[in-house]
């Protein structure tokens, strides 16, 4: 490769030599430090942060670790994290104080877990989501602020929202989320003789008329069109960012074009869901290693699971409800299903990010997941004791490997951990009681 | 939520009774008591002058994707209409026409424009179409003037109102730049319109008010009415006629008013117009969308061109009696003229002659097919991939024929009771809801719902036929609000005989035409509204003309001021039942 005879003297000299040879050039290993973990300039590999959902929660008796902190044990329901309990951390025994609100079926504990609220009806989002306010810190100077994915085919299943009426919807098709990142707009590090289209360079010009012109609608609206309106202008500030990024390849080694997926086949059923989650995964895997997006956000399955044997007429979520607690086994056989296959799909996706070489080490290490669902035990909507979890060290930012008891603490305390690790200036999070300034001093490095 | 609809059995549940308690008894049932207005006239009767009502606020409405697909073909051409996927509408209050007025344009949803306006622009100024948008012929490769005839009068009709010269201007430099950059002034035009095609202004219809020097108050201006009447009655912009007279100001004038109105109500437009109302009411948008799904093992019969044919069956009796018969909207609930094609043939177990194409029929006089609460697009969508669901169903009917709410359940339900009779064999879906019945928690809003949908269980989850269930004859008996019935032909019969069927549907179309839900100043009105409805015979085109011609629909408070919005609920049930609410 052409790569590696190119001593870096000599590739310094040439980015000196112009600005307009500077553009173009792909970063190249060799500005990698000993360690590949930093550029020579001594900036960092990109932080990323994801949410990783599944719904109808799991049974905590099986799912708690005894052991807390580092080497902790791995209950029955989280033997699929088997290998990686170095990677991830178990937040146990985090829950939700309702304040005298009612709990929303499947809708409060996700709320309360993302935006630090708790909605007082159905539906209803009072912050924005915790992927959201991320994205801003992370995710402003990439091609596209965030990418959401559903794996269950409907797209408006998604929980990234700034609001009531601003859902981010998601893509559930991985061909349309792969034409979307990697077609056209998409500058291929690997075309040699790559151009930005004039096309490209005309669309900004033409899109700051759209700007003027939205500019002088506002004067004409009324409080809750602004609002709208404004909304919208941060949508057009994201969409000039992506032509403006789209000028020239992306500059990280990691990077690929990879293959369009082959074939898909979306349902709700557990088959064709894990078949979908894995293509989607992939997709957004290389979009990260291409620096495309800092921020994801894959719900598997919806709060209310759809999830389904072929062939069987009861879903994962009916099952939660319908089913006999078994008295010999203590747990919902058949619901249980679901729930465990669902851990071992969060396992799966866990481990391809460990075993994506990025840098000296892996994409994980660059990463912080959030694996989390919105009940803890299903059948009775149980807010308390959330199922969540963190997998990664966001590029040394946090340590990972641990288990961590809430003790019936706000799960906001969760999301105050994320946010200061990814370099949110929040000093709290949360309204109510859920409102929190102390974030996991054991998860923070 | 706006006051518009009730919530059933809200005063037991302020009796610290399980919501919905034991409601839904006898006599009508529960039902919207009309909320006084603050100023409140003496209750009218039938008289020929509307009361007096203070209209709700406006708000800009984003174009649906219906609309979107509408206005572009008739402002750049039929072939210009790209296909590709939109950022979901929202559904708020049952209506996505009310979400319109709530929802802003995301990262993602601005990306998706912004890809389909690159292919409208593309596909509209490409060699084969020009010329049919493209009244002149450039001179050379940049021409000002020629470019500037197109934007202005594309830009009109796109943004629904005449253009100013200095943003012709500015649209015109963004041609002329590209068009000299590319070497091609179609190249050229084509950069300016698919800017245009991202504008604000094209993707949220403006609704804008002016003071009434006659009456005082706010009212739309000509302009804004133009587009109020074209988007509710055809769906799309409008055309030149009726921009025309909202440019000229007749359209703030009564008789001005009257006779676009008439002129666009006897339209075949009006056609896509009803359609798109009963689409969003019921739902249908998750078929057009592809979201029906069924397990291929449990429903082999199943296909998306089948549920989509579904779609258009029932779009088509409703077309047919409701404006090709001028007929009465509550015999959608009792006719039996219906039309097949051959995958529909395949769901109805019924022999269809034309290979392919639509043709009448007319099921027998004991058939269990009788009006649309027993077609297949109705069945499907309020079913789980997996089976039929008689809740879903039930909410459904009482949420979208009789405007009541059924609450969420309650988050502290103890399921545990139902563990004790679970082991037994339940063969039919009566049997397996015996729990709801049998847990208070529970019973007070399913007795609402469910013996609704179990008059409908002699359709399985894809709507086919059936008179057992794992083996069990089904019982399909039971009763609406006091009103028994022994199968679903009967059920459809005391549907239509429920008092609350026509004033909820004057409701609904109300709630559609305006993009909210009623206010208080307007309800007075709506009883209005809705006993004219009754003395028309409950017929479409004298409803949609008592709303367009109404202060409710010509005048507004003011702009709306931000607040939060609601959305609808998810229950238990609607787990998988994408068509119910779709996913929040």
């Amino acid at each position: 490769m052409r790569r590696s005879r190119l001593d870096r003297r000599t590739v310094l000299r040439g980015l000196l030599g112009g600005a307009a040879v500077s553009i173009g050039l792909p970063l190249l290993e060799i500005f990698l430090d000993d360690h590949g973990t930093a550029l020579a300039d001594g900036g960092a590999l990109p932080v990323r942060f994801g949410t990783w959902f599944w719904g109808c929660g799991m049974n905590p008796d099986r799912w708690t670790p005894e052991r807390v902190g580092a080497g902790y044990d791995l209950p029955v329901e989280l033997a699929p994290l088997a290998g990686l309990s170095d990677r991830v951390s178990v937040l146990s025994g985090f829950g939700v104080t309702l304040d005298g609100r009612p709990n929303l079926p499947h809708w409060t504990g996700v709320m309360a877990t993302l935006t630090g609220s708790v909605p007082r009806r159905d539906g209803d989002v009072d912050a924005p989501t915790l992927d959201t306010i991320v994205s801003k810190a992370i995710g402003s100077a990439t091609r596209f602020r965030s990418i959401e994915m559903s794996a269950t085919g409907i797209p408006g299943q998604s929980y990234s929202r700034e609001g009531t009426s601003l859902v981010n919807s998601a893509a559930v098709s991985p061909l349309e989320l792969y034409a979307r990142i990697f077609g056209p707009g998409f500058a291929d590090p690997g075309d040699a003789s790559f151009q930005p289209d004039p096309r490209t360079l005309l669309r900004r010009s033409a899109l700051s008329a759209v700007r003027e012109d939205a500019n002088r609608l506002a004067a004409r609206l009324g409080s809750h069109d602004r609002r709208r309106l404004d909304q919208y202008l941060t949508s057009l500030r994201q969409l000039e960012q992506q032509i403006e990024v789209s000028l020239r390849p992306p500059d990280l080694a990691a990077c690929r074009k990879p293959e369009a997926p082959a074939g898909e086949d979306v349902g709700s059923d557990l088959e064709r869901a894990t078949a979908t989650h894995r293509l989607l995964a992939d997709v957004a895997i290389a979009a990260m290693l291409c620096d495309q997006a800092r921020v994801f956000n894959m719900v598997f399955s919806w709060g209310t699971s759809e999830l389904r044997r072929q062939g069987t007429d009861t879903a994962h979520h009916q099952l939660t409800h319908d089913e006999v607690v078994d008295k010999e086994l203590g747990y919902q056989p058949r619901a249980t299903e679901y729930s465990q296959a669902s851990v071992a799909e969060w396992a799966w996706f866990v481990r391809r990010l460990a075993e994506t070489p990025e840098g000296a080490g892996s994409l994980l290490d660059h990463c912080l997941v959030l694996g989390h669902s919105e009940s803890s035990f299903a059948k009775s909507h149980s807010v308390a004791g959330l199922p969540v979890m963190l997998a990664g060290t966001a590029g040394g930012r946090v340590r990972s490997g641990l288990h961590v008891r809430g003790d019936g603490e706000p799960v906001t305390r969760v999301g105050l951990t994320v946010q200061q690790a990814l370099g949110v200036a929040a000093e709290s999070f949360g309204t109510g009681s859920m409102r929190t300034d102390r974030p996991l001093a054991d998860i923070l490095a | 939520m706006a006051g518009s609809r009730i919530l059933v059995g809200a005063l037991l549940a302020a009796l610290a009774l399980p919501a919905c308690g034991s409601s839904g008894g006898a006599g009508g049932g529960p039902r919207t008591t009309p909320t006084p207005a603050p100023s409140a006239t003496a209750t009218p009767g039938p008289t020929p002058a509307p009361p007096s009502t203070k209209a709700g606020p406006a708000a800009m409405r984003r174009l649906t994707a219906p609309q979107y697909r509408a206005t572009i073909a008739d402002v750049l051409g039929e072939d210009a209409v790209a296909p590709g996927r939109f950022e979901p509408d929202q559904r708020v209050s049952g209506l996505l026409a009310v979400g319109s007025a709530d929802v802003s344009v995301s990262p993602s949803g601005l990306e998706q424009y912004d890809a389909m306006a690159r292919e409208v622009a593309r596909r509209a100024l490409d060699p084969d179409h020009r010329d049919a948008v493209v009244s002149c012929s450039p001179q050379s490769t940049v021409d000002d003037a020629c470019a500037s005839a197109f934007l202005r009068a594309t830009a009109r009709r796109l943004l629904r109102r005449p253009v100013a010269d200095d943003e012709v201007s500015a649209w015109t430099a963004i041609a002329r730049e590209a068009a000299s950059d590319l070497g091609d002034f179609h190249a050229g035009l084509e950069v300016a319109l698919s800017a245009l095609l991202v504008s604000p202004e094209f993707l949220f219809r403006i609704d804008e008010t002016e003071i009434d020097p006659e009456r005082g108050g706010e009212r739309f201006t000509s302009l804004s009415m133009a587009h109020r009447l074209s988007y509710l009655l055809w769906n799309s912009t409008p055309d030149e006629e009726l921009l025309a007279a909202g440019e000229r100001g007749e359209l703030v004038d009564p008789a001005g008013l009257a006779s676009q109105v008439d002129r666009l109500l006897e339209s075949d437009r009006l056609d896509t117009s009803v359609r798109q109302l009963f689409a969003d009411a019921w739902g249908f948008d998750a078929i057009e969308q592809g979201l029906v799904r069924k397990d291929p093992e449990i429903f082999p019969a199943f296909s998306q061109e089948a549920i989509r044919d579904a779609e258009e069956q029932t779009l088509r009796v409703v077309v047919d009696q409701l404006l090709a018969r001028d007929g009465d909207y509550r015999e959608l609930f009792t006719t039996r003229r219906s039309f097949m094609t051959r995958p529909l043939g395949i769901l109805y177990r019924v022999p269809v002659r034309s290979p392919e194409g639509w043709e009448e029929w007319l099921f027998a006089d004991d058939d269990r097919r009788v009006g649309v609460l027993t077609h297949a697009s109705l069945l499907a969508l309020r079913s789980h991939p997996g089976r039929s669901s008689p809740t879903l169903r039930g909410k459904f009917v009482r949420e979208a024929f009789l405007c009541q709410d059924v609450p969420p359940p309650p988050g502290n339900v103890d399921f545990s009771m139902f563990a004790d009779d679970a082991n037994q064999k339940k063969t039919t879906a009566r049997e397996r809801l015996e729990a709801h019945v049998s847990n208070p928690a529970c019973a007070g809003c399913h007795a609402l719902m469910d013996p609704i949908g179990l008059a409908l269980e002699n359709f399985d989850g894809i709507g086919v036929e059936r008179d057992t269930e794992n083996g069990a004859a089904i019982d399909a008996s039971g009763a609406l609000d006091g009103d028994a019935y022994a199968d679903a032909p009967g059920l459809g019969a005391a549907l239509a005989r429920h008092p609350q069927l026509g004033p909820c549907f004057v409701e609904t179309a109300f709630r559609y035409s305006v993009g909210r839900n009623p206010v208080a100043g307007e309800r007075d009105w709506l009883e209005w509204a809705q006993e004219r409805f009754a003395d028309s015979g409950f017929r479409l085109r004298p409803l949609l003309r008592t709303i367009v011609t109404s202060d409710a629909f010509r005048r507004a408070s003011g702009p709306r001021e931000a607040s939060t919005a609601t959305t609808a609920n998810a229950h238990p049930d609607d787990a998988d039942a994408v068509g119910a609410e779709g996913s929040r």
